[in-house]
């Protein structure tokens, strides 16, 4: 008969495999929650998803640099009681040339509310090469009963991209943004408490 | 020499067994933990085959019938999915095979930490509670298994019924992470001696394996919706763009959980077909440690595949290629695999029982999912089919059939050993072939509709549909009577109460399990066996 491991050395053997396995799932705990300034980390530093780049100052056209149309998109999330649209549909802009462009947004209530927008471009893979000198994004912008402001953008389009073999063929950029209705705001005026109805008993009928 | 002793006092260890609540409550008992996990799994696949009988019911002909409106139907639709894949397939498959065959064949008395085991099973229970009575409270929970925010968030499912379905994958996710970490600690540290990592049995293997994906994957679906809940709840927001989050974050998070998760559900049903087809060709397994280190390799890739379920989510078309290639890949160790268990059967001396019947239905199933999986691995080919019931049809044959045809294998395979009563063998081929017309009938035609645009989801569809789905519901309602039959097969064994010996199936049955008593006793291996 083989005897059997002494107990106490099993069970400490146990402990430690066990131990591990509980170090593994707190780190993938961790590694879960840490995924999210991850996830923004990565989007903003490689331009994934059209993520623009930001801050950078324009170095300016050449003579015989390029043009690329730059149309503008914007979308209202519909919690948000706003016009927002942009004030031109398109712009021609050389490559390394500085543009400014400007949004409208107005406040269609007889109350304070604000909001705050996401943006993108497309095609995403020129993210990396749309650089914002200045925006409105992400910025928590409150308009009073009824005001109508005017919001600029400043940007360039880097000259490298017509060293990326896939994004130069690329003519044509979208600038999107989409307003939401900022959480605070919501809060404040219990919208989200109301907002309950979207779907749901009464709305799928024949 | 201090446990010579053990060996007078083992048989009154059999004859010392708890009594009824201590037995079947406090257990501790691998064997009594894995026949809990059995029974649960029985029961929670009556109550989500039966809404799937319901959803059937619905759309055999177009138009609304029983269900009142799209909120009820997507309720319905999402306890299916998570009661088959929580509390069916996951309890029977790692609990209940696991528990009872993953210490018996590495010849260890017990799990390693048998308390633990018995936590995880009674986790189950209140998480089974909690997601069943969401279906009550207010409007339920209808954001499908993928609980996808926005659809998730207090918006479009307010109230309790979305938080006490988290709270349900919360308990059902922590007792399978405790289960796993007790796997891992069983085989690593218990096997017998002699009983190396390259002799293990191919089903221990692919518990090692179905264990790691637990421990590394279900920790992010914790995280995933203990952010869903603080968004829903207390007024964060990293999954709302209005906040700076991103919802597309939590698709990443969901399927970087999900993707493994369905390897999970496979991989022990890929362990008992080895045993099966191998004891019933009377042959060892063909090549060996390729099929051990093909059940590694399919987890490791599993890994690094999620973003194929998001090809529509706005990804680049570079990063669409690489999770295209990336997730072909893993049709190389699936076709190792594929190929081994025919090879097995090559030249075998084969005997069509029962298991061996629903093992080789697996491989004919499995395959048939695993094409179209290749197919739905394709970017562009998913542009036309995302959505479709060509998905449906698609992880039903993998999952409904696959896993579901492996814990039938399991189930014939063993049932002899758990219970120590042998099935009637006639009743047991009507039940496979039942079970085999009745589900082909149900899933193969919603290949057509896919094909022909027919979108999941939906309570109701366009007359042009009407005919497949007529078929696929026939189909269900075949396959449900043939759910039922199964127990009357099982009534059937414990009535007439045949009895089994320690190796009914004679020679090709090789593991440790046939060296014990049908069903063994209350305590295995209390004397170590020798493992050559």
């Amino acid at each position: 008969m083989i005897p059997r491991p002494d107990p106490a050395i099993l069970a400490r053997r146990n402990k430690r495999v066990g131990l591990a396995a509980a170090g593994f799932v707190t780190f993938m705990v961790g590694l879960s929650f840490a995924a999210v300034p991850l996830y923004t980390m990565f989007c903003q530093l490689t331009g994934y998803g059209g993520q623009p780049m930001l801050g950078a100052a324009a170095p300016g056209a050449t003579p015989e640099a390029r043009t690329v149309t730059i149309r503008f998109n914007a979308n209202t999330n519909p919690a948000l009681p706003w016009h927002f649209a942009p004030q031109q549909a398109s712009m021609q802009l050389r490559l390394g040339e500085e543009g400014m462009a400007f949004y409208e947004a107005r406040n269609l209530t007889g109350q304070a509310i604000s909001g705050v927008s996401t943006y993108n471009v497309t095609p995403e893979i020129v993210g990396r090469y749309f650089h914002k000198t200045a925006c409105f994004c992400f910025e928590e912008q409150v308009l009073e009963p009824h005001q109508r402001v005017d919001m600029p953008l400043a940007f360039w389009v880097d000259p490298k991209i017509m060293d990326d073999a896939q994004a130069r063929e690329v003519r044509t950029i979208t600038v999107n943004y989409t307003f939401y209705r900022s959480l605070n705001d919501a809060e404040r005026s219990g919208a989200l408490a109301n907002a309950g109805e979207h779907v749901g008993r009464g709305r799928f009928q024949r | 020499m201090a446990y010579s002793a053990d060996a007078h006092g083992h048989d009154d260890h059999d004859h010392h067994t708890p009594g009824f609540v201590s037995r079947w409550f406090f257990s501790t008992n691998h064997k009594d933990i894995g026949t809990l996990y059995i029974i649960f799994s029985l029961f929670a696949a009556i109550i989500g085959i039966g809404l799937s009988f319901l959803m059937r019911l619905e759309l055999q002909s177009p138009g609304m019938q029983i269900f009142s409106d799209g909120q009820m139907w997507n309720v319905y639709v999402s306890a299916h999915g998570l009661i088959m894949v929580f509390f069916v397939i996951m309890p029977a498959l790692i609990g209940g095979f696991g528990n009872w065959f993953v210490p018996i064949m590495i010849g260890a008395p017990d799990m390693a930490f048998p308390r633990l085991n018995n936590i995880s099973f009674w986790l189950l229970v209140p998480a089974f509670l909690l997601l069943g009575g969401s279906m009550f409270v207010g409007q339920g929970a209808g954001a499908g298994w993928t609980i996808y925010t926005p659809l998730s968030d207090d918006q479009y499912q307010p109230g309790m019924s979305m938080d006490m379905a988290l709270f349900a994958l919360h308990l059902a996710g922590a007792s399978s992470i405790l289960g796993a970490a007790n796997f891992i600690t069983t085989i690593f540290n218990m096997r017998a001696p002699g009983m190396t990592l390259h002799k293990m049995p191919l089903f221990v293997w692919s518990m090692l394996v179905t264990a790691f994906l637990l421990l590394l994957a279900v920790p992010v679906l914790g995280g995933a919706i203990t952010m869903l809940i603080t968004d829903r709840n207390f007024g964060t927001a990293f999954f709302k763009p209005e906040g700076g989050g991103d919802p597309v974050l939590f698709q990443h998070l969901f399927w970087f959980f999900g993707h493994p998760e369905v390897y999970i559900m496979i991989l022990p049903a890929f362990g008992i077909v080895s045993h099966v087809i191998s004891t019933f060709s009377k042959k060892p397994v063909f090549g060996y440690l390729g099929m051990a280190y093909a059940m590694v390799a399919i987890g490791v890739v599993g890994f690094v595949v999620w973003a194929h379920h998001m090809y529509q989510s706005g990804i680049d078309v570079d990063t669409r290629a690489y999770f295209m290639a990336a997730t072909m890949v893993i049709a190389v160790p699936t076709g190792v695999k594929i190929f081994s268990w025919i090879a097995t059967m090559w030249g075998g001396s084969i005997r069509l029982e029962t298991p061996m019947l629903f093992a080789v239905g697996f491989i004919f199933l499995f395959t048939v999912g695993g094409v179209t999986g290749v197919v739905l691995a394709n970017a562009g080919v998913t542009q036309i089919l995302h959505n479709t019931y060509y998905v449906v049809a698609h992880f039903h044959y993998v999952l409904s059939l696959g896993a579901v045809f492996g814990i039938y294998a399991g189930i014939y395979y063993w049932i002899g050993k758990m219970s120590g009563y042998q099935y009637s063998e006639k009743l047991g081929k009507l039940h496979f072939w039942l079970t085999f017309i009745g589900v082909n009938l149900t899933f193969f035609p919603m290949h057509f509709l896919g094909n022909q645009g027919m979108p999941r989801r939906y309570p109701d569809y366009p007359d042009a549909f009407w005919g497949w789905n007529l078929v696929a519901s026939v189909g269900s309602y075949i396959s449900i009577a043939a759910f039922l039959f199964f127990f009357y097969v099982m009534y059937d064994t414990f009535r007439r109460k045949v009895p089994a010996s320690a190796n009914y199936w004679g020679e090709g049955a090789t593991t440790l399990e046939w060296q014990v008593s049908s069903p063994p006793p209350f305590h295995t291996f209390d004397e170590l066996p020798r493992i050559r």
